[in-house]
C-alpha cells in the first residue's frame, strides 16, 4: 500500500483540498467527496454576529477528514502563532498549516516570519506544515526546526498557473527528509500530475476546485491526476533527450537497403 | 457597559459572563473560540469569566480557506 505518512499518521489520499471560495457548502462537500481527500484546510475568522452563517463544521465529518486549520491572514510570526493557538483551543488536533503572507497582492509567504513561527509552534507541540516559497535552502531550515512537511508553492495562491517554480521544487524534493506537498497555483489536474510525477509526496488544491463549473467533477479529475502522477513516478519515467529514438524496429523495412 | 467585540465597540448588559453573552448572541460555544483581553478562554471557563467595562473580546470560528 502506497501511503502518505505525515508525522507518523498514514493517509491513502495524496490530495489535500481547501474549503475556501466555494459558491455553497454543497459544492464544497461535493468537491471534497469527489477528490477522495482525507485532509481539508480551513481558516479562522471573526464571527459576524450581524450576519449569522451556518457553521462550516456542520458540513465536514471529523471522522472522515483531518481538519487542517491554516493561519491565513497572519502578517507576521506573532499573528500566526496566535491563530495556531486559537485553532488548537477550538478542539482541533494540533496540526497547523502555517502561512504568513504580509503582501496582499501576491500573497507570497514571508520566509523569515514563517521560520520564526515554525520554531515556536514545533516547540509547543504543533505538527507544522509550512507554506513556503520554492526555496530549497529555506525548506532545509524548516526541516531543521522540525516541521512535519514543507509546502512549496507552484505559483501564487489562486493564480491557476501551475508549476512555475518547477526547477526549485525538484531540488526541494531531492533534498527533503519530510514529505513535500506542493501547494498553491495548481490550476489543472495536469499540474497536479506533473508535481506528483516529479516525486512530490502530495499536493494541495483549492481555487481550481472552487471556481470549477462542477466542483464535484473537478474533485474527481484532480484525484485522477494525482493518482496518475504518483503511479508514473513509482513506475519510473523515461529520461528526456534531444535525439529521436525509434519505438519501432529499424530493420526489416519493405524497401531495398543500399549495400554497406 | 461597553466592550470591544471583534474590534468594534458594543454595548452589552452589565455584569454578565462570557457564556451569557454568547447565549444572548445565539453563538454555540462549541463552534467558537473566545479570546478575552488577548487570553484564550477554555470552553469550560466561559461561564466563570465575567466581563468588565472596556474589555476586549474576540469570538472566532472556522470558515472556508485554503
Amino acid at each position: 500500500m502506497d501511503e502518505l505518512i505525515i508525522a507518523g499518521r498514514s493517509f491513502n489520499s495524496r490530495l489535500m483540498v481547501g474549503t475556501g471560495k466555494f459558491a455553497s457548502n454543497e459544492a464544497m462537500v461535493a468537491s471534497m467527496e469527489g477528490s477522495g481527500s482525507e485532509i481539508v484546510t480551513v481558516a479562522l475568522r471573526r464571527v459576524d454576529v450581524d450576519n449569522p452563517q451556518d457553521s462550516l463544521l456542520n458540513h465536514i465529518d471529523p471522522k472522515r477528514y483531518l481538519l487542517l486549520p491554516n493561519t491565513s491572514g497572519a502578517r507576521d510570526a506573532e499573528e500566526a502563532i496566535r491563530l495556531a493557538r486559537i485553532a488548537r483551543a477550538a478542539g482541533c488536533e494540533p496540526w497547523i498549516k502555517l502561512e504568513v503572507t504580509p503582501d496582499p497582492y501576491y500573497l507570497l509567504p514571508d520566509p523569515i516570519e514563517t521560520l520564526k513561527a515554525a520554531e515556536v509552534l514545533v516547540k509547543e507541540g504543533f505538527i507544522v506544515l509550512p507554506y513556503i516559497n520554492a526555496d530549497p535552502v529555506l525548506a532545509k531550515h524548516m526541516q531543521e526546526v522540525g516541521t512535519a512537511t514543507v509546502m512549496p508553492l507552484g505559483a501564487p495562491i489562486g493564480t491557476n498557473k501551475g508549476l512555475r517554480t518547477r526547477d526549485n521544487i525538484a531540488i526541494i524534493i531531492e533534498q527533503a527528509i519530510v514529505p513535500v506537498v506542493v501547494d498553491a497555483g495548481l490550476g489543472a489536474p495536469s499540474h497536479a500530475a506533473e508535481a506528483m510525477e516529479m516525486g512530490a509526496d502530495a499536493v494541495l488544491v483549492n481555487t481550481a476546485l472552487a471556481v470549477a463549473r462542477d466542483p464535484g467533477a473537478m474533485g474527481v479529475a484532480f484525484k485522477k491526476g494525482v493518482e496518475a502522477g504518483r503511479e508514473a513516478y513509482l513506475a519510473g519515467l523515461g529520461k528526456q533527450q534531444d535525439k529521436a529514438e525509434a519505438s519501432s524496429p529499424l530493420t526489416g523495412f519493405l524497401r531495398s537497403e543500399p549495400n554497406r | 457597559m461597553d466592550i470591544i467585540f471583534n474590534g468594534k465597540a458594543r454595548e452589552i448588559q452589565d455584569g454578565i459572563c462570557i457564556q451569557e453573552l454568547l447565549d444572548q448572541m445565539q453563538l454555540d460555544c462549541m463552534q467558537v473560540v473566545v479570546e478575552h483581553n488577548n487570553n484564550i478562554i477554555p470552553r469550560q471557563r466561559l461561564a466563570e469569566t465575567p466581563l468588565n467595562n472596556g474589555d476586549a473580546l474576540e469570538v472566532i470560528h472556522f470558515v472556508g480557506g485554503g
